[in-house]
């Protein structure tokens, strides 16, 4: 049962081959059998869960047409879930239970989706590797030492254990691709605005973009057909019509122009996941795609900028976590100072404290324009790349991540390096555009994920590509051993 | 660029956040590190570009002014550290 | 030497917006701690703010009030620091481009000079909560219902000399705003507040250091405190000594200001746009609509008053000093018929009952309407004048409206000649020598004593006989 999409699985809740609720109990019973070993829920949400899906069963008699309804997925702890405590992966917010819900929670409700619980995350979503959590590191299916990526590490793992359906994830420099990657499964980023952000906890505000994380790209596009659209508590929340995702699907991508940045091969790439690459490109080669040789000149200004921009959002988005009104407060602060600098600092962890000061010094008085301006016009520069490229391509395509998922412990004592491992998912947050990452053939036994970007709102041609390839292969149905 | 003690000493001040003396070279040694890293954007030519402060060419949308929002003093406030009749409580402020 | 004082004004008034800038709390007044604080307000992990519409049109309006450059592209940016009454840890302001540029107002001083004082800039931002620093076990209490009302901050160009030409351009912003209908103007309740930058210079040199004053919640306290401050700083200077450049706190009970010391620390507010709000474009369209429905501002006001009622110069500049009392006015002279008479008694009896009664024009207890209704009744001959006193004091106490208590207290004016002159006819009978005297007095003399007639037959018919009527039946029946 837990190897069915989504699709199949409403299909069979529809045709009575089995209820909500025993789906809901199969999957409960593998978070109870496997979440030990892989720490990817923070918080699993048993009672509630089963209720959702007795509602979804009765829901689904009289009719109910969303394809989620019944589906037992589970959310990244950083969208705010009424009643339920919502994290951020922080000390800061380990006893803080959200008073409403994120607009992605609600649409999920609406659709009578069935939510499991809450996945682990690097720390407000700060790390490309899931060990920044005040819960602990998540680990890897496909491998136990090493790190399932970040920040939506969780429900990457999870979704590729089969402990849900599917997931949400969040992703601001690449933490749903990078992760999707790392463990082997489908994450879709979707173009900034394209999915409200409302009680979704802020990183970095104008690159966070919430997305689905899901084992197909079938799923991603009935996940991302319940998350899309306009919502007015966002004022940066697009106002474009929804198209139907999953009508899409099965275009021919004969005639479809690919376009190949050779600043994203060699250097720093591993040659077995390069040759995985091309494996990936020959198959839309030969389903009638043109491979085409472009360049994204500022790629490697990619980085730099982004540990400016990103900083600098979060120094002041995190401001609000001060010991007054929510979150982790010091015991017997002695003075208004003490107050703010004990319980920021003891509720916070060192990745979160290092971004937040390189933030305040971006934007401090005589740094500004070296650092924080500088980096807004190196970010229209980038953007710019991407603009003359589509000018010329369908969607651009190339490694994820330079490497499969590293070990535990081998990036955590040198920042630089981590930040290095999202050299290719990070420019396309800076410039807004959508992005996706599936499973191509693994190497040396570890999942390898090809990057997909597509033009601003064009989430359904990248899922189009998307399905097509996994209708061709299998590389996204091959299962971590011992999850079967 | 690199940070010395006190420059971190003034930014952790700036941020509110607490960082013991033990921790301040190896923070200042991160940190410089990541400016390092962040330094390589001056290889970029930036004369004449415009600074990108969003990534969609979009206008900010215009609420129409209703209230909208009833009191939820209780539930905010029962997630709240420290309240006293209804009141924020925090060490006393001197003006 | 000659010292010239130089203060600029930074004017915070609250936009009289129903909700917030960014939230759809209420902004009323008054209420229970943290009860109009929601969770935009209270700056929750993950909401969003979403900008009022109404204090966009409202700050716009006041930029074309005072002819300024509006900015067809303004954005919010956020102003960083800590504070408990600052939820968010950043005030969402303007910085680099304001809502409204460059503009000017025109003060008139006692002296009826006038004078120029330009306006630098005015931005939208959100108001911040309030500390209360009475003892709740030694600690501060944060009441954060104020936090995101709208305000508009006004900034003056450092053109004034004097704490008198800094009054009369607050008294002119603040009656200005008032008119526009965009501020309540309420000092008492911090609607409307001024901070002010005061700096002394030798005559004609360059500027010199500023302390920016704090805390000066009436004009009263505006011109006391630059006063005391720039006595301060000429003494400073005099006696060798250097001013700083920090905030001061007027305080009223010593009469002094002195320094905040908790606010001295070097700010860095590291201001940056914030990513959560997007540039705000205004068509030309919507400021044109802006501009024709621009409601009649005070020298409009006056100029038409003076002309179309046929006021005097103080009379119409009195009428039009608030836009409540203007539009007070013209309602009860359109009641009453009689522009003139209804200037003398808003500007005399009304105002001076209020007075004393330390009573808003907003909560008299005699409408326009009602006042209107009984000097209507002056103009039909119903009441005179001095019955018309009888008659307000008795509205003013809420025995009701004018014909009510005419009716009540039978106050109506006797206006039947046959009536008048048996009363008539009774004095002149009771005082024979008076008659006498009258008929034998010089010409010159007989007004006055005419006076003592027209006093006993008012006297005899309680006030209510028509004066008129009773002049002329005295006059004629002495002459006879």
């Amino acid at each position: 049962m837990y190897n069915k999409t989504i699709s199949e699985l409403a299909r069979g809740l529809r045709a009575g081959d089995f209820s909500s609720v025993e789906l809901t109990r199969t999957y409960l019973k593998r978070v109870s059998s496997f979440n030990s070993g892989l720490n990817s829920f923070v918080t699993v949400c048993e009672e509630q869960a089963l209720q959702e899906a007795e509602l979804a069963d009765q829901r689904l008699k009289g009719g109910h047409t969303s394809l989620l309804a019944g589906i037992p997925i589970a959310h990244k702890d950083i969208f705010c879930t009424q009643g339920i405590k919502t994290s951020c992966g922080s000390k800061m917010l380990d006893k803080f239970v959200a008073p409403y819900d994120a607009h992605v929670v609600s649409q999920f409700k609406q659709a009578g989706a069935v939510m499991l619980g809450k996945t682990n995350m690097d720390e407000f979503a700060m790390g490309s590797s899931n060990e920044n959590s005040f819960y602990g590191p998540v680990r890897n299916p496909w491998k136990e030492s090493a790190v399932p990526g970040g920040s939506s590490g969780g429900s990457a793992a999870a979704v590729a254990a089969r402990l849900c359906v599917a997931a949400t994830g969040t992703d601001t420099g690449g933490s749903i691709r990078q992760p999707a990657s790392f463990c082997g499964i489908t994450g879709l980023k979707p173009t900034y605005g394209r999915v409200s952000r409302y009680g979704m906890i802020a990183f970095a505000s104008s690159l966070d973009q919430g997305g689905p994380m899901a084992r197909t790209a079938e799923d991603a596009a009935a996940m991302l057909q319940v998350m899309a659209g306009f919502d007015g508590r966002d004022s940066t929340s697009a106002e474009a019509a929804v198209p139907d995702y999953s009508a899409t699907l099965g275009d021919d991508l004969r005639g479809l122009r690919i376009g190949v940045p050779k600043e994203y091969f060699g250097g720093g790439l591993d040659a077995n996941i390069e040759a995985s690459i091309q494996l990936a490109l020959n198959e839309y080669v030969s389903m009638g795609a043109e491979l085409v040789d472009i360049s994204l000149p500022n790629t490697h200004l990619g980085v730099p900028t982004y540990y400016v921009v990103a900083p600098a959002e979060c120094s002041s988005n995190l401001s609000r976590f001060d010991g007054v009104r929510f979150g982790h407060r010091c015991s017997e602060p002695k003075d208004l100072e003490d107050l703010y600098k004990r319980s920021r600092g003891e509720g916070f962890g060192a990745e979160v404290k290092r971004r937040i000061m390189i933030g305040t010094y971006a934007l401090s008085a005589g740094y500004y324009d070296a650092y924080y301006l500088k980096a807004q016009k190196i970010r229209h520069l980038i953007s710019d790349d991407f603009r003359a490229a589509f000018n010329q391509v369908d969607v651009i395509m190339g490694p994820t991540a330079p490497s499969t998922a590293f070990g535990i412990g081998e990036k955590a004592d040198d920042p630089v390096t981590m930040y290095l491992s999202d050299i290719y998912t990070i420019a396309v947050n800076l410039a807004g555009l959508p992005g996706m990452s599936i499973p191509v053939q693994p190497v040396g036994g570890m999942p390898v994920g090809l990057q997909l970007i597509g033009n601003y709102f064009e989430e359904a041609k990248l899922l189009n590509v998307a399905h097509r390839l996994q209708q061709e292969t299998d590389w996204h149905s091959a299962s971590p051993a011992g999850f079967e | 660029m690199s940070l010395e003690r006190s420059d971190v000493e003034k930014i952790a001040h700036l941020a509110r956040l607490s960082v013991s003396n033990d921790e301040l070279d190896a923070v200042a040694s991160d940190l410089s590190n990541i400016l390092n890293l962040v330094e390589q954007m001056d290889q970029a030519d930036t004369e004449g570009v415009e600074p990108m402060a969003h990534p969609l060419h979009m206008v900010q949308r215009l609420r129409e002014d209703r209230v909208t929002e009833q009191d939820q003093r209780e539930l905010f406030q029962s997630i709240a550290p420290f309240t006293e009749d209804g009141l924020y409580l925090v060490p006393r402020v001197i003006e | 030497m000659q010292w010239e004082t130089v203060i600029g004004l930074e004017i915070h008034a609250q936009l009289a917006t129903k909700s917030k800038i960014f939230s759809g709390a209420s902004t009323a007044f008054g209420s229970a701690p943290n009860t109009q604080a929601c969770n935009v307000d209270l700056g929750m992990p993950g909401v969003l703010p979403v900008l009022n519409r109404e204090a966009v049109r409202m700050a716009v309006t006041f930029g074309v009030a005072i002819n300024a450059e509006i900015g067809e592209r303004s954005v919010f940016a956020r102003k960083n620091y800590f504070y408990p009454d600052l939820p968010k840890g950043y005030q969402i302001s303007q910085f680099e481009l304001p809502i409204v540029g460059k503009g000017e107002v025109e003060i008139e001083l006692d002296d009826g000079v006038r004078r120029t004082i330009g306006v630098t800039r005015a931005h939208l931002e959100e108001d911040a909560g309030k500390s209360l620093h009475e003892d709740f076990h030694g600690m501060t209490g944060v009441d954060l219902n104020r936090a995101g009302t709208p305000l508009l901050e006004i900034v003056s160009e450092p053109d004034m000399r004097s704490a008198k030409e800094a009054v009369a351009y607050a008294k002119k912003i603040h009656q200005l705003v008032q008119y526009l209908g965009i501020c309540d103007g309420n000092m008492q309740e911090g609607s409307f507040r001024c901070d002010a930058n005061v700096s002394v210079r030798p005559f004609g040199g360059p500027l010199g250091t500023r302390a920016e004053l704090k805390n000066l919640n009436s004009f009263r306290f505006l011109e006391r405190a630059i006063n005391i401050e720039v006595e301060r700083q000429i003494d400073l200077i005099e006696a060798g000594g250097e001013v700083v450049q920090e905030t001061r706190l007027y305080d009223a009970d010593k009469d002094e200001t002195r320094s905040m010391r908790s606010k001295e620390e070097a700010n860095d507010y590291r201001y940056f746009p914030d990513p959560d709000l997007l540039p705000v474009e205004l068509d030309a369209d919507l400021i044109e609509s802006i501009r024709a429905a621009m409601p009649e501002l005070p020298e409009a006001k006056r100029k038409r008053f003076s002309e179309a009622y046929g006021l005097s110069e103080y009379d119409a500049v009195f009428l039009t000093s608030g836009k409540d009392l203007a539009d007070y006015f013209e309602q009860a002279a359109k009641v009453a018929g009689d522009a003139k008479l209804t200037a003398n008694w808003v500007m005399g009896e009304l105002s001076g009952s209020l007075n004393k009664a330390g009573l808003g024009l907003a909560e008299s207890p005699v409408s326009a309407e009602a006042l209107g209704q009984m000097l209507l009744r002056i103009v039909d001959n119903t009441i005179s004048g001095k019955i018309a006193k009888q008659v307000f004091e008795a509205m003013l106490a809420g025995e009701g409206g004018a014909d009510q208590i005419i009716e009540a207290k039978g106050l109506k004016q006797i206006t039947d000649t046959g009536a008048i002159e048996r009363v008539v006819d009774e004095v002149l009978a009771a005082n024979v020598d008076q008659v006498e005297n009258y008929r034998n007095a010089d010409e010159k003399k007989r007004p006055k004593m005419l006076g003592f007639f027209v006093g006993q037959v008012m006297k005899q018919s309680k006030g209510k006989a028509n004066p008129q009527q009773v002049n002329e039946l005295l006059l004629k029946k002495l002459s006879a």
